[in-house]
């Protein structure tokens, strides 16, 4: 594909373009043809924009457990309904839509646990309890062989032997949760996105 | 973020807020059509913020401490400071030691000796501190016109940061340098609010900490700090990266920013908490650290709850030095929670080959992202690399509970809309079932010392509810589970028990808790103090007592936040502040964390709640770590000489005649971080497909380069290639009488996904701030050609 800065612009037109119609479109389709309402028989969730600290509100209509469609939080005083490209894409971390217009998962969704062993080329795929008990033997192995217990007559209870990066884009509980881990097994390489 | 609406004059520095935060850009646009506030954009690149903004000021990379540097300067010269707020608020009057002094030929202060262990230089900081009387008074002169007070010296410092100078160093014309200075300088009058904002082109600097103090000192002489409209207003790039801090994900710091104990300074619980600054509120912590210790480990005395901490002993462990160890040999596994590392960290292709000495490694994220899959790198044989890798599936956003925390330190509940696809789980579950597994291999098995594991008080029930999970952080009264509404309730005596202090508050009430609260404001001035939770406290607006004078009058009588009327305080926010007393005594303690309750136009880690300045009092100017030209305002020196070295600089970096043009790298709106999330997400793949390099016409020329060809990049450690964009937004700056190229590339891509690329990151520098450790990602050295 021969990109200039020319065709990216088009390109980025031609779907801001694609944005704008929908909007619009939609509500004239659900006016003249049979076609029924995206959200109709939806149920509305209120969650946050996963994406930048802006703190974004997004609704997510879900029916028969599914999300049919997002779009902003117009009740939410940040962004009173708006959103940015990324925000108004989060239907695609999940779904897509096939060459018909229908939606379909992400194909690149993670959704089984994966093994590379030693020298393997290629994934494995595992159970969860498999995967849970292996880590939990490594973990343990290697904070027992590197465990330092005193040192210079303090009890330091460490391991510089194991590193753990938390994330910016777990929520607080998750990383709390993290956080008594981390200290009641003695990491002290700890660290996330924020140092960089 | 919504404040910013009552802001006179925004200046948007090393940040782009139209591409990066782009609803924020909502809210300054209502400042400028309801106030008639300006935008200012200072960038190197004529961003989309620059793009819209009322002038834009072009500076050179890496050369934000002297362009803000020169508004301090200009500030002073011209007598424009707010000067009842600087006298009252900050340490301006407050004299300094005689001794304390500063060479401007080696841009060095007094105290300055040699760190081998670091390779670099460190300070000993005693001629830095105050002046004090017999009895520990700290002197000052209420005039500032004793030579030895902060503003008299800040003065005489200063004076290099001319107009001149500035436009030397920056490459910006005279005329829009001081056309910035006098707009911006323009809010020291009392009634009006000026808003600095600033993301990672202030802070990615291996100067990065003297450039965020750039930023807020000519905010506190200005008066510009705890009232609405103004305030240092660092714009978060994740939607939880400010909780993940408070949550204490970074290796200084246990939750709500208590220091993580050190094995030689704090060998018992008694050493820590004496250790607390001589005054200010952190004169409190024992309270919030004996209750995060009766949160964790109920069952035990706080004596052996502090015993299980783990103690450093003075290694850095920052990221860059995670992966320095790791490549030394000294790391056997690593456990990585959606983080992408290797694309980006910095100089990340050593990091992805350091990543083949870990004996395992666990990655959880939504796609297979790089540093899971570091052994398909292009250059990489798996065959010869022994890791064992594990990648477990996550669940999305919303597919999760849990709270996450804004800019604005909004504490918002995100609720579960559907099931994650497959067995993809959501990361408490995770962690939840790995720690019960880890506990069951001690129990089973026994090891090393396990009692820390397992007498960890660990009670989320059989599938981890983050309900629960956000009681304990919350705080709760140990004899009957009663959940606390302050951290004022909080005690020392182990009666109280409290995940992290800050959040008080944000779920005392079980059915109702305020982090889920919707009730938008309808009149008012845009604190939305009923939108769920705000920490500390609920508070909309930190240190504002700075919002209104000694007297109990808000500066601008339209904003009136706190207003003392017939002896009491009429208030709309949470007060930062003793409300109980009169308001000239508060003023005396206006920012509250510090011992001495001022502002630091001059910092000194005064009564032990210092060590974020190891590098200078006063922000300074020097040059990135790679750099074209010389420092122009100090003659023999260079890039910071306190930062944080891992690597031989010689090595390391390169020379300006291999590596001509200055590089910075950057995001797009249509992309988020490392990428992995939204380059597997068609639409926004659609909208900005591959990577891509930003020259000036002028440099395409000279290198025979056309609009859409393939560009070679390459840096000292490391090569890549990018499609050229050639483009005059991107200006070539004429610093002492040369031509300096910049070229521009976002980091967004990778190996793995819908949409692949080259690694920005492999050629930026691992060199760090010496209070911080950030790698220097904004500024460094390059050269580029066209392929084929």
């Amino acid at each position: 594909m021969d990109l200039t800065r020319r065709s990216f612009l088009k390109l980025a037109g031609a779907t801001a373009a694609a944005a704008t119609l929908t909007g619009v479109g939609l509500r004239k389709a659900s006016a003249s043809t049979d076609e029924p309402l995206r959200i109709k028989y939806t149920k509305e969730y209120f969650t946050v924009c996963t994406f930048c600290g802006v703190g974004c509100g997004v609704i997510c209509n879900v029916r028969d457990g599914v999300i049919v469609n997002t779009e902003g939080d117009p009740d939410h005083p940040m962004n009173e309904g708006t959103l940015c490209p990324k925000g108004v894409a989060h239907y695609n971390v999940s779904y897509m839509f096939d060459e018909k217009g229908k939606p379909k998962p992400n194909p690149n969704r993670l959704t089984k646990p994966l093994r590379r062993k030693p020298g393997a080329s290629d994934w494995e795929e595992m159970e969860w309890d498999e995967a849970l008990e292996a880590i939990a033997k490594k973990f343990k192995e290697t904070r027992d062989e590197t465990f330092i217990e005193q040192e210079n007559g303090v009890m330091v209870n460490r391991t510089d032997a194991i590193n753990w990066l938390g994330s910016a884009f777990c929520n607080n509980e998750e990383n709390y949760l993290f956080k008594k881990i981390i200290s009641s097994s003695g990491i002290v390489n700890f660290d996330h996105c924020a140092r960089l | 973020m919504i404040d910013y609406k009552n802001s006179d004059v925004l200046m948007n520095i090393g940040g782009n807020t139209a591409e990066n935060h782009p609803i924020t850009m909502k809210w300054i646009e209502k400042a400028r059509e309801e106030r008639g506030a300006k935008l200012i954009c200072v960038d190197p690149r004529l961003t989309r913020t620059g793009a819209v903004a009322d002038l834009y000021v072009p500076i050179r990379p890496g050369t934000n401490c002297a362009y803000l540097g020169g508004l301090t300067a200009y500030i002073l010269d011209n007598n424009l400071y707010h000067e009842e707020y600087v006298k009252h608020y900050t340490n301006a009057t407050y004299l300094v030691n005689e001794d304390f002094d500063f060479d401007n030929v080696t841009g060095l202060f007094s105290g300055v000796e040699d760190d081998p262990d670091r390779n670099a230089k460190a300070y000993d900081q005693s001629t830095w501190q105050y002046q004090t009387d017999e009895d520990g008074e700290i002197l000052t002169d209420p005039d500032m016109q004793d030579e030895n007070c902060v503003l008299q010296i800040m003065k005489r410092f200063y004076q290099a940061y001319s107009l001149e100078n500035i436009s030397e160093v920056t490459g910006c014309p005279i005329d829009t340098l001081e056309e910035s200075y006098r707009l911006y300088a323009s809010t020291g009058d009392p009634e009006k609010a000026g808003n600095m904002l600033y993301a990672m082109g202030i802070t990615q600097f291996s100067h990065g900490t003297q450039s965020v103090r750039s930023v807020a000192v000519p905010q506190l002489l200005l008066g510009n700090i705890g009232r609405p409209g103004g305030g240092v207003n660092a714009q978060r790039g994740q939607s939880n990266v400010q909780g993940c801090c408070d949550m204490g994900i970074l290796y200084h710091i246990l939750t709500g920013y208590m220091p993580v104990p050190q094995r030689d300074a704090h060998p018992n619980l008694d050493a820590y908490n004496e250790a607390v600054p001589e005054g200010g509120y952190w004169v409190n912590r024992p309270n919030f650290m004996n209750s995060m210790l009766t949160a964790w480990w109920p069952e035990q005395s706080l004596d052996v709850a502090y015993q299980y901490l783990p103690k450093l002993d003075g290694t850095d462990r920052s990221h860059i030095g995670q992966y320095y160890r790791m490549g030394q040999g000294e790391v056997k596994g690593m456990i990585c929670w959606a983080d992408n590392p290797a694309v980006s960290g910095p100089t990340s292709g050593d990091k992805r080959k350091y990543q083949a000495l870990l004996d395992w490694m666990v990655v959880v994220d939504l796609f297979e992202n790089e540093t899971a899959a570091f052994w398909k790198a292009p250059g990489m044989n798996p065959a010869d690399i022994d890791t064992d890798v594990f990648l477990l599936p996550a669940a999305a956003a919303y597919e999760r509970n849990g709270s996450k925390t804004n800019s604005s330190r909004w504490i918002q509940w995100q609720e579960k809309v559907q099931q994650a696809p497959g067995e993809a789980k959501s990361d408490l579950w995770i962690a939840d079932k790995l720690f019960k597994a880890i506990r069951k291999e001690y129990e089973e098995n026994g090891g090393v010392f396990p009692d820390p594991i397992l007498n960890m008080n660990w009670d989320y029930g059989e599938e981890a509810d983050s309900g629960k999970v956000a009681m304990e952080i919350n705080g709760y009264r140990v004899a009957d589970g009663q959940l606390l509404s302050s951290f004022g309730d909080l005690r020392d005596d182990g009666s109280t028990a409290c995940g992290s202090w800050i959040y008080t508050g944000f779920y005392s009430d079980p059915d109702n808790p305020a982090t889920k609260r919707r009730i938008a404001e309808k009149e008012g001035i845009g604190l939305n103090s009923e939108w769920t939770f705000a920490w500390p406290a609920n508070r909309r607006i930190v240190y504002n007592r700075g919002a209104a004078d000694p007297q109990g009058n808000p500066w601008n009588p339209e904003f009136p936040i706190f207003k003392w009327v017939d002896d009491q305080w009429e208030m709309m926010d949470v007060p930062d502040f003793n409300a109980n007393i009169p308001p000239e005594e508060s003023a005396e303690s206006a920012f509250i964390m510090l011992p001495e309750g001022k502002g630091r136009l001059f910092a000194n880690g005064h009564g032990g709640a210092g060590g974020t300045s190891n590098d200078s009092p006063m922000p300074i100017h020097y040059e990135p770590a790679e750099s074209p030209v010389d420092n122009l305002l100090y003659p023999q020196a260079t890039f910071n000489p306190i930062s944080q070295r891992w690597y031989p600089v010689e090595e390391h970096f390169g020379e300006v005649e291999d590596y001509p043009y200055i590089i910075s790298t950057y995001r797009v709106t249509e992309h988020y971080q490392s990428g992995i999330m939204t380059r597997n997400m068609p639409w926004l793949v659609e909208t900005m497909p591959e990577l891509f390099i930003e020259l000036h016409p002028s440099l395409a020329e000279e290198k025979g380069i056309q609009n859409g060809d393939m560009v070679e990049i390459e840096s000292k450690r490391g090569k890549i290639q990018a499609r050229a964009c050639v483009t005059s937004r991107i200006k070539p700056y004429n610093v002492n009488g040369n031509t300096i190229h910049v070229v521009g590339l976002p980091w967004h891509w990778g190996f793995m996904g819908m949409s692949q690329g080259d690694v920005t990151n492999d050629l930026a520098p691992s060199i760090g701030d010496p209070n911080s450790t950030i790698p220097e990602y904004k500024a460094f050295l390059c050269n580029v050609r066209r392929v084929g």
